[in-house]
């Protein structure tokens, strides 16, 4: 069987940490205290990980201690002699400390942040430290060499994104640019906060030594907690819209678990169909409340099933609901798909269209039993004159085949 | 119709003139002006993208102080005001009258630039920065972040009492407790701000220079820029939370504007319990989404006119149940979610779904429980009148013990008693009570509307 991407991308990193540790190792390790005081802050910003939160950076402060080692060329003036093997080294044993405490509380340990923050740290540290002891940036003095580090910092931001989308369509099977594509995206916001701090710690230290850096990373311990409180809210807001949804199922409309069903399974068709995370999230919301319009009506439809109602009786619970969805305040893209959902496909946005073929499978699949799913399938590819779009149909398929692979 | 006061005008007009004596440059010291030019640019290129609809801030102003800052420690106290200058003059004003609006910006930042450049420069900070001195350099900072925060308490706090003719107040605590307070609030960003601008001070007199230097300031835009997004997704939040109780409203057409008034209700008992800002919010939740549950009850039985048959009963007792079932996935709400459930619980143990008696019913459905009866009864409903607000509180007081906690009871008396009871208020202006603004005195003057 050949290897499978994210394997070599670690054997690679394994390969780099272990021949870094023996030159280290080899050579004993020059100027401890600058090593020391950068490990501690790799440390503690480790520590303020905080994973399952939807940031792209988990750890900026880490990630943004480990790029200044990288860089370092001088402290408070003086030149450093440590090597690039050194700067790895550093940064793998603090990066592997300050996680015990994450593996003691029982969060199961994942090898890529590891692998790529090796990776990319490595890569800046070859590309630097030998061209910076052997004098050749010696002409790239004062403003030049602060715009070379960010020069340099950027290029790598770049191939750590396609390193990082790569890594997730090899774990995960979903296309490849769009996955690039919301890893860019991260660029701009955090990423560009930990770049510019990498650079500024590395040239701070080499100005002042090594006060500069409890006193540089606040800005970016800042920039982390604004973060996470927006990230916090946005699971808040996702609770909250998940509830509205339930309003129906508590109503008797729709049954337990249906909304929550038709989002996740929506969700996954959007990803396989390349939608970005911003609308990954819009999908998201409508597929929740896609049946809100139900509540409006003064009896309940036979178990929910709206796939099955005459088209235009669907078309006006759809336009029910997506009034009840503009009064919400949420992305009005939301009320958008929610009305559109029973709209003949050529007519629909893609993700009203997902919605529509999910939403037609859950209730299908759900009728009929244990051969269910199967049946639903066949009735939807046979269906997609009717309304269902034959390209979801067909990633929905695909979807469903990934499912019963990995379970 | 915002018409200033004529001492406002005259402060406005004394901070100003006081700002131009400010920025007369001492006889005999030359002005970097390459320095305050680039300064001033980036200060005002800053604010103007800060207000820009790429970041769409609810909160513009008083973001980009690190460049001030750095300014004040680099640069002679009147080059270092002068920085200020064209960002506050020219940037624009939401409201009226801008003219003012404008110059008081301007002459406030003036003055605490001024003054915080000018401690920097007693405290020998110039010096620190320039030997890369990082402890002087921090001391001197540090004196010169305290007197810029000072400078503008003070400066806020004076126009805040002459406009809305009271000195900030903060609930029942006295007025100098509040400006502490209001002091101790802007002190905590602007030290970060202070760091930042040493940052940016040190690396300008490193040989790195002023490119170096501007690199500081983008991890405060992009920490600034996610702090916008956090308003505004929670902005969104609360309407959302608002929409799912109109839809309440919506089918019980006779409850219209119940569950924002017993969320102010609760608010108020809460706040006279004296519980934190916290437990008041989630509180002020408890009371707006109360009656949530409704949603699963039939239309039908919501609006129905005239006696109830015990089955239709039974279902609508149904609805806290719904209501728990529906909010219990929102961590959140936190004991909001009990409230939910047990707001209809009677002290002596005959309420529902449980029976509770006493203890057992949470203290948060007990704020509820007296906060959903006092509005049901000052408010018309299908089968009775409203009732005046003395007789609703007597009938209340009445009830102590039997079907509601005494201390709740108590709570909400006294509150209405100092506050009255101003059922016309909207849920927008509650909303601001969460973090209180400088604003807020404004809004609530005590004995107004009694």
């Amino acid at each position: 069987m050949r290897p499978r991407l994210h394997t070599v991308v670690h054997l690679c990193a394994a390969v780099l940490a272990a021949g870094s540790l023996g030159t280290t190792l080899y050579n004993g390790v020059e100027e401890r205290g600058a090593a020391l005081a950068f490990g501690v802050l790799i440390t503690v910003g480790e520590l303020t990980r905080r994973n399952g939160t939807r940031i792209r950076e988990a750890a900026p402060l880490a990630a943004a201690g480990a790029l200044s080692y990288a860089l370092l060329g001088e402290t408070a003036g003086a030149p450093t002699r440590h090597g690039a093997a050194q700067v790895v080294t550093v940064v793998l044993a603090a990066s592997l400390l300050g996680s015990v405490p994450h593996v003691g509380r029982g969060d199961s340990p994942t090898l890529d942040p590891p692998a790529r923050r090796v990776l990319t740290v490595g890569c800046v540290a070859v590309c630097f430290q030998p061209l910076y002891n052997r004098g050749t940036l010696d002409d790239w003095g004062g403003p030049a060499h602060a715009l070379l580090l960010l020069a340099l910092l950027s290029l790598t931001a770049l191939c750590d994104a396609v390193l990082a989308a790569a890594l997730a369509h090899s774990r995960t099977g979903w296309p490849f640019l769009p996955l690039l594509r919301d890893e860019l995206r991260s660029v701009p916001g955090i990423g560009a906060a930990v770049i510019a701090t990498g650079a500024v710690m590395a040239l701070g230290v080499a100005v002042v030594g090594l006060w500069a850096l409890p006193v540089f990373s606040v800005p970016l311990l800042l920039a982390q907690l604004s973060y996470r409180r927006y990230a916090a809210v946005r699971a808040t807001y996702r609770q909250t819209i998940a509830s509205l949804a339930r309003a129906t199922e508590i109503a008797g409309y729709t049954p337990a678990g249906h909304a929550r069903r038709v989002a996740a399974l929506s969700r996954a068709v959007g990803r396989d169909l390349g939608l970005t995370e911003p609308e990954l999230t819009v999908l998201e919301y409508a597929a929740l409340m896609h049946d809100i319009g139900q509540l409006s009506l003064v009896d309940p439809v036979p178990a929910g099933a709206t796939a099955v109602l005459p088209v235009p009786e669907q078309r006006r619970i759809a336009l029910l609901g997506g009034a009840v969805v503009r009064q919400t305040g949420v992305d009005p893209r939301v009320a958008g798909i929610v009305e559109q959902q029973a709209d003949p496909h050529p007519e629909q946005p893609l993700a009203a269209r997902i919605v529509r073929v999910v939403n037609a499978y859950e209730e299908k699949s759900r009728e009929g039993g244990p051969g269910g799913p199967l049946t639903a399938l066949e009735e939807l590819r046979l269906g997609t004159a009717e309304g269902y779009a034959p390209e979801v149909v067909e990633a929905l398929a695909r979807v469903l085949a990934r499912n019963t692979e990995g379970a | 119709m915002e018409v200033l006061p004529a001492r406002a005008r005259a402060y406005v007009a004394c901070v100003t003139a006081a700002a131009l004596i400010c920025l007369l440059p001492p006889p005999g010291a030359p002005t970097p002006w390459r320095a305050v030019a680039l300064l001033a640019a980036v200060y005002a290129g800053c604010e103007r993208l800060a207000r820009s609809r790429l970041v769409a801030a609810p909160h513009p102003g008083g973001t980009f102080h690190p460049v001030l800052l750095a300014a004040a420690f680099l640069l002679p106290p009147s080059a270092a005001a002068l920085v200020a200058l064209p960002g506050a003059l020219l940037l624009s004003v939401e409201r009226r009258p801008y003219l003012t609006r404008r110059l008081w910006r301007g002459g406030q930042l003036v003055l605490a630039v001024w003054a915080a450049s000018r401690v920097h420069l007693a405290a020998g900070g110039r010096d620190a920065v320039t030997d890369c001195d990082v402890p002087g350099a921090l001391a001197a900072a540090g004196a010169a972040v305290a007197v810029f925060c000072l400078v503008l308490t003070l400066l806020d706090g004076g126009i805040l009492a002459l406009t809305a003719g009271v000195p900030p107040r903060g609930g029942r605590a006295g007025a100098p407790d509040a400006w502490w307070r209001l002091f101790l609030r802007s002190l905590v960003p602007l030290t970060v701000h202070g760091l930042a601008g040493l940052m940016m001070a040190l690396l300008w007199r490193s040989p790195y220079g002023p490119v170096a230097a501007l690199l500081v300031l983008l991890p405060m835009g992009v920490s600034w820029w996610a702090f916008a997004q956090y308003h505004r997704e929670r902005a969104a939040h609360q309407a959302t939370i608002r929409a799912l109780v109109q839809a309440v409203d919506i089918k019980d057409g006779y409850t219209r504007g119940h569950s924002e008034r017993v969320g102010r209700a609760s608010m108020m008992i809460a706040r006279e319990l004296g519980m934190d800002d916290e437990r008041v919010e989630v509180l002020r939740f408890a009371g707006i989404l109360h009656d949530v549950g409704k949603l699963g009850v039939p239309t039908r039985l919501l609006t129905k006119n005239g006696p109830l048959t015990p089955e239709e009963r039974r279902v609508i007792e149904l609805h806290p149940e719904y209501g728990h079932e529906m909010v219990r996935g929102i961590s959140f709400l936190g004991e909001a979610r009990a409230a939910v459930l047990h707001h209809h619980e009677r002290l002596d143990g005959s309420g529902y779904p449980y029976g509770l008696a006493g203890g057992q019913i949470p203290e948060s459905a007990r704020v509820v429980a007296v906060a959903d009866a006092f509005d049901a009864m000052t408010s018309t409903r299908s089968y009775s009148r409203a009732r005046p607000v003395p007789v609703a509180l007597e009938e209340l007081r009445r009830c102590a013990g039997t079907h509601f906690d005494p201390r709740m009871v108590g709570a909400l008396v006294r509150a209405i008693g100092r506050a009255g009871w101003h059922p016309a208020v909207t849920a927008d202006d509650v909303r601001s009570t969460a973090a209180p603004e400088p604003a807020a005195p404004v809004t609530d003057r005590p004995g107004a509307r009694r």
